[in-house]
Parts: C-alpha cells; sequence; structure tokens
C-alpha cells in the first residue's frame, strides 16, 4: 500500500480498494515502526490524522470527495499548524503551539488530505544535511551513514522510506530540490510568490518558497494544485490565476528547446552525476527536445551573493524571538537585556546563530552598501542571466547537486563546503524562478537528481517535461534497500 | 579579512546574543571564512545596476486600512511565558 502514488491512492479511494482510514492507519503504523532508524519526523499527529482520515471516508462515500480527499500527507515542520507543535527544528520553538493554520495547511485541510505528522528540518531551514536539527540529524533510507541532504531532509527522507507518500517542503537556497536530489524523489520549489508564506516561519522572505515533494512529477502537480493560491495575507503572494497542473503533463516535447548551462558542467562536479544527467538529457532528446548549450557567466556569484542576503534577511526575521510572546524563554532573567541574549543563545544553534551574527555584520552601518547592497546588485545581474538564456530556451536542465549524498560530518568545520552544496540551486532563488529535481540515475547505489529549472510562473512545462522523462524511465520507481517496493 | 573580537561583541550585542568569551575565537574564524566567500562579490562589475529587491520586480500591494480581522489576543497570549492584564511580561526596563 505504501507503494502507491498519490495519483494511484486517489483512484483506489474513490473506487473504494480501501479506505482513507485503512491507508492512514498503514502509514501511522509504518512510521511507528520504521522512523527510529530514519528520524524523518519530529511530531506524529496520530489522533488527528485517524479523525481527518474519518471525515475523508464520510466524504468520498458521499461521493463529495474534494481533490486530495483522504490522501495521507506529512508536513514540514516549518508551517504552522494550529494546536500542532510546530519547532522548526529548533529549541527555540520546541514548546511551540501556534493558535492558527497556515494558508498552505489550510489549502491542504480544505483539499480533503490527512496530516500524518511533521517533518525533521535542518533549524530554521538554515543547513543542507538536516545535521543542524535540533532534534537530531535524519538518515538517507538510501544509505544510514550518510545525510538526507537540507534542509526539508525529513520530508525528503520519509517519502524515500516509504513512510508517506507526499509532503510539503520548502526551499530557500535548494532546500526542496537538493534533498529530493540526494534521496531520489521529486521535489518543486514553485515561483516566488507562487505558494502563500503566511504562516510558514521565514527565513529569508525574498527567497523562501514553499512547495511539494512526492516520488512523481504527477503526484507533485496534484500537490502544488492544493499549495498554490493568492493570499491576501502574503503581500508578496501574485494574484495570477493557478493552471491546472495536472491537465498538460501529458504535452508532447518534440521542439522543447533545453538550454544546459555550460557552468554546472565544470570542476567540482562528480564524474558519476555527470553521466547520469548526460544520459537523462539524451532521452529528452529522444523524446524530440533540443539541446541548446547556454552560459551563466555570473553563476560563480551566486553563493557568495546568497550568504549575504540569505543571512541578512534572517537575522531581520529571526529578531522576532525574544523570549516575550512565545517559544523559549531563559531561566530568572536579570533584566530585558539579558532576557533577549540568553533566550536566543540558549534557544538557537550554532550555525543559525553564526548566520544571525554574518546577517547583522552584512547590514550594519558602514558595510551595508559594500554587502547587502552589491549583494543585491549582483542579484540583478544574476536574474539577468536568465531572462536573456531564456529568450533562447523554454527551460533549462542540469544537475541538481555536484555530488551524491555526502556523509554526516564530511562537510567538518568548514561552513563554506557546506554552502558549496547549494551551487546549482541558489541562483534559482535569487532570481525567484521555479525549479525542480527528479530522480535521474545511480552513483555508488546513492541517487542523482536532474535539475529542471523554468521560467517565471511556467511550472506547468516543467512538470509536463518531468512527467514524460519519467514515462520512459524507472528511476522514480526505485525503492532504497530494505524498502519493500 | 578577519574579524576581531570586538566586532564579534559589537555584532553580538546588536543581534542581541550572549556570545561566551570561549566561543569568540571559533565564531570569529568561521565568520573569517564566509567573508572570505562573500569578499568575492567585489570583483563584479555592477556599475549602473540597481539592488533587487523583489525578484520579480513587483511593488509593495497596499490594501485599504480597514479592520479585517478578529482580535485574537487570547489565543496568542495563551502561549506566552508570562502575561498579566492583557499585557506581555518582562523584566523590569527601568528602575
Amino acid at each position: 500500500m505504501h507503494n502507491f502514488t498519490i495519483t494511484e491512492l486517489i483512484d483506489g479511494l474513490k473506487k473504494k480498494v480501501f479506505s482513507s482510514t485503512e491507508i492512514t492507519q498503514h502509514f501511522l503504523a509504518r512510521i511507528k515502526n520504521l522512523d527510529s532508524e530514519f528520524n524523518s519526523v519530529i511530531t506524529l499527529t496520530e489522533d488527528q490524522a485517524l479523525a481527518a482520515a474519518k471525515s475523508a471516508d464520510q466524504l468520498l462515500a458521499k461521493g463529495e470527495a474534494p481533490d486530495l480527499c483522504g490522501v495521507p500527507i506529512l508536513h514540514k515542520d516549518i508551517f504552522c499548524t494550529d494546536g500542532v507543535r510546530t519547532s522548526c527544528g529548533s529549541k527555540m520553538l520546541n514548546n511551540f503551539v501556534p493558535p492558527y493554520d497556515a494558508t498552505v495547511i489550510e489549502n491542504f485541510k480544505n483539499s480533503g488530505s490527512v496530516m500524518l505528522g511533521k517533518t525533521n528540518m535542518d533549524e530554521f531551514a538554515m543547513g543542507s544535511s538536516n545535521e543542524t536539527s535540533f532534534y537530531g540529524a535524519v538518515k538517507n533510507p538510501w544509505a544510514i551513514d550518510s545525510v538526507p541532504g537540507g534542509s526539508s531532509g525529513g520530508s525528503a527522507a520519509a517519502i524515500a522510506a516509504r513512510l508517506a507518500p507526499g509532503a510539503t517542503a520548502t526551499d530557500t537556497g535548494g532546500s526542496i530540490r537538493q534533498p529530493a536530489a540526494l534521496c531520489g524523489i521529486t521535489g518543486l520549489k514553485p515561483t516566488y510568490g507562487r505558494v502563500s508564506r503566511w504562516g510558514m516561519i521565514a527565513f529569508a522572505s525574498s527567497l523562501d518558497q514553499g512547495g511539494p515533494m512526492a516520488r512523481t512529477a504527477e503526484d507533485c502537480a496534484l500537490l502544488l494544485n492544493c499549495m498554490a493560491s493568492y493570499d491576501d495575507k502574503d503581500s508578496t503572494c501574485i494574484d495570477r490565476p493557478v493552471p491546472n497542473y495536472s491537465a498538460s503533463l501529458n504535452n508532447s516535447l518534440e521542439g522543447l528547446r533545453i538550454g544546459i548551462p555550460k557552468e554546472y558542467f565544470s570542476e567540482g562536479l562528480n564524474a558519476g552525476t555527470e553521466q547520469a544527467v548526460r544520459d537523462s538529457l539524451a532521452e529528452y532528446e529522444k523524446l524530440g527536445a533540443e539541446l541548446v548549450e547556454i552560459s551563466l557567466p555570473n553563476t560563480g556569484l551566486s553563493v557568495p551573493a546568497y550568504y549575504v542576503i540569505a543571512p541578512a534577511e534572517a537575522s531581520a526575521n529571526l529578531s522576532r524571538f525574544d523570549g516575550v510572546r512565545y517559544g523559549h524563554r531563559c531561566e530568572e532573567p536579570k533584566d530585558l537585556e539579558d532576557l533577549y541574549r540568553r533566550t536566543r543563545a540558549e534557544g538557537f544553534g550554532d550555525e543559525v546563530q553564526r548566520r544571525i551574527l554574518i546577517g547583522t555584520y552584512c547590514l550594519s552601518a558602514g558595510y551595508y552598501d559594500a554587502y547587502y547592497g552589491k549583494a543585491q546588485q549582483v542579484r540583478q545581474l544574476i536574474r539577468q542571466d536568465f531572462v536573456r538564456a531564456f529568450e533562447k530556451v523554454d527551460l533549462i536542465m542540469g544537475p541538481t547537486c555536484p555530488s551524491p549524498a555526502f556523509k554526516f560530518g564530511a562537510k567538518g568545520n568548514d561552513p563554506v563546503a557546506m554552502y558549496l552544496e547549494d551551487i546549482y540551486t541558489i541562483s534559482t532563488n535569487l532570481a525567484g524562478l521555479p525549479g525542480m529535481s527528479l530522480p535521474c540515475g545511480m552513483v555508488d547505489h546513492k541517487p542523482v537528481g536532474l535539475q529542471i529549472i523554468g521560467n517565471y510562473f511556467d511550472e506547468a512545462r516543467m512538470l509536463n517535461a518531468a512527467h514524460q522523462f519519467q514515462q520512459v524511465t524507472d528511476w522514480h520507481l526505485q525503492a532504497p534497500a530494505g524498502i519493500e517496493s | 579579512m578577519s574579524i576581531e573580537k570586538q566586532t564579534i561583541e559589537n555584532l553580538a550585542t546588536l543581534a542581541r546574543l550572549a556570545v561566551d568569551d570561549q566561543r569568540v575565537e571559533e565564531i570569529s574564524q568561521r565568520l573569517s571564512s564566509v567573508l572570505e566567500l562573500v569578499d568575492q562579490l567585489q570583483a563584479a562589475d555592477t556599475s549602473g545596476l540597481s539592488g533587487l529587491d523583489h525578484p520579480l520586480n513587483e511593488t509593495q500591494r497596499l490594501r485599504e486600512d480597514i479592520v479585517n480581522k478578529p482580535n485574537m489576543r487570547e489565543a496568542f497570549q495563551a502561549i506566552a511565558p508570562d502575561t498579566e492584564a492583557d499585557l506581555y511580561l518582562v523584566p523590569k526596563v527601568i528602575d
């Protein structure tokens, strides 16, 4: 049952092959029995899940089922869930129970889906390995000694281990695409402003986007249909109709122009990864696409620009965590200064504190123009590279990550080594473009991801291209050893 | 480009983050290596460019200045560490 895709589950529910209560019980049992190995779920919402499944079964019986009625979903622990702890992977919010639902969560409730629980993540979404969570690292189901990627490592690992058929996640510099690649699943970061950020705990407000993760592009289309909506509570949300992403999955790829950025195939790219990606691009040619070499010359500036902008915005966003209104508070504060300083030193982990300090530095008087101002200008350069490229091509493709999943601790004490993991994904966030990753091969029994970058609001075309690839390949059907498939 | 201890202390004050002495050295090293990374930006030619404040070059949307949300004080304060008379309590600020 856990090998069914969301599409297959919906079909089975409609045909009454099984009930939502049965599938929900099945996934809850799997999480309880298997997740101690992966540590992908922080909070299991068993009672709520069973109650939601029961309601879903009633709607299904009446023939009044909304689109995702009865489908069990995990949610990254960054989306506020009314009455259910939302920790953001941090001690700071270990005791935080939101009094409202994020818009994304509300959308899923309205679609009749069943929330199984909240998934583990790098603390405050800052990381590429899910090693920084207050709740411990998440293990990659493909290789227990290796990272699942981050920051949405919990959602990715849970899907790979078939603990849930789909999950929500967020991406600020690659945090959907990179774990999707390392865990052999499909994940999509929409265009900036496509999915409401209301109730999605903010890391970097001009970069964050929520998006779906599942095993297939077809499933991601269903989830994106639910997640994308105009929301006037998020003033950066773009007011633009949401297409039915499922409707165009079977369009022909004949004549599709695919840009291959030469900067994404240079030194630092693992040879096996490169081969898997190039083999996949050959599949696209067989599907009728034309490969066009392009250049994104400012790619090398993307990691430095990001590591000014993201920490700067994070330092502003995380200033709300002060021990006054919610979350952690230090014991016996002497005065207000002490309350703030000790609460924050105790509540935040090391990587979060470092990023707050870097961000504060880049925004401080005397440095603002040289760092933040300069980085925002470089961001224009990066965006212009893409705008120029999209005049000649419809989609851009390349590797999602420089290499497959690395071992825990491999990036050691050098933060910059970790930051370079995001080299192919970061520019997409800086430009606000949509990007996705799908499985395209294996290296040393570890998955490799193919990245597809689309033009603004072109998620339908990206999902179409991914779905067509998944019709002629079976990488997305592979399961880790020990996970029956 | 390395960061001095005094700078770390100033940043810690601005960020309201207690950084104890043992950690200053380690933080200074790590921050310095990140700054080395970001200094690469200085080589970029950005003359004439404005900063990209919004990825899609949108401007801030405005709405009518009317109350359109219910008051949720009770729900919000129910999860606060310390409240009294509808106010959030903090240690004394003024002596």
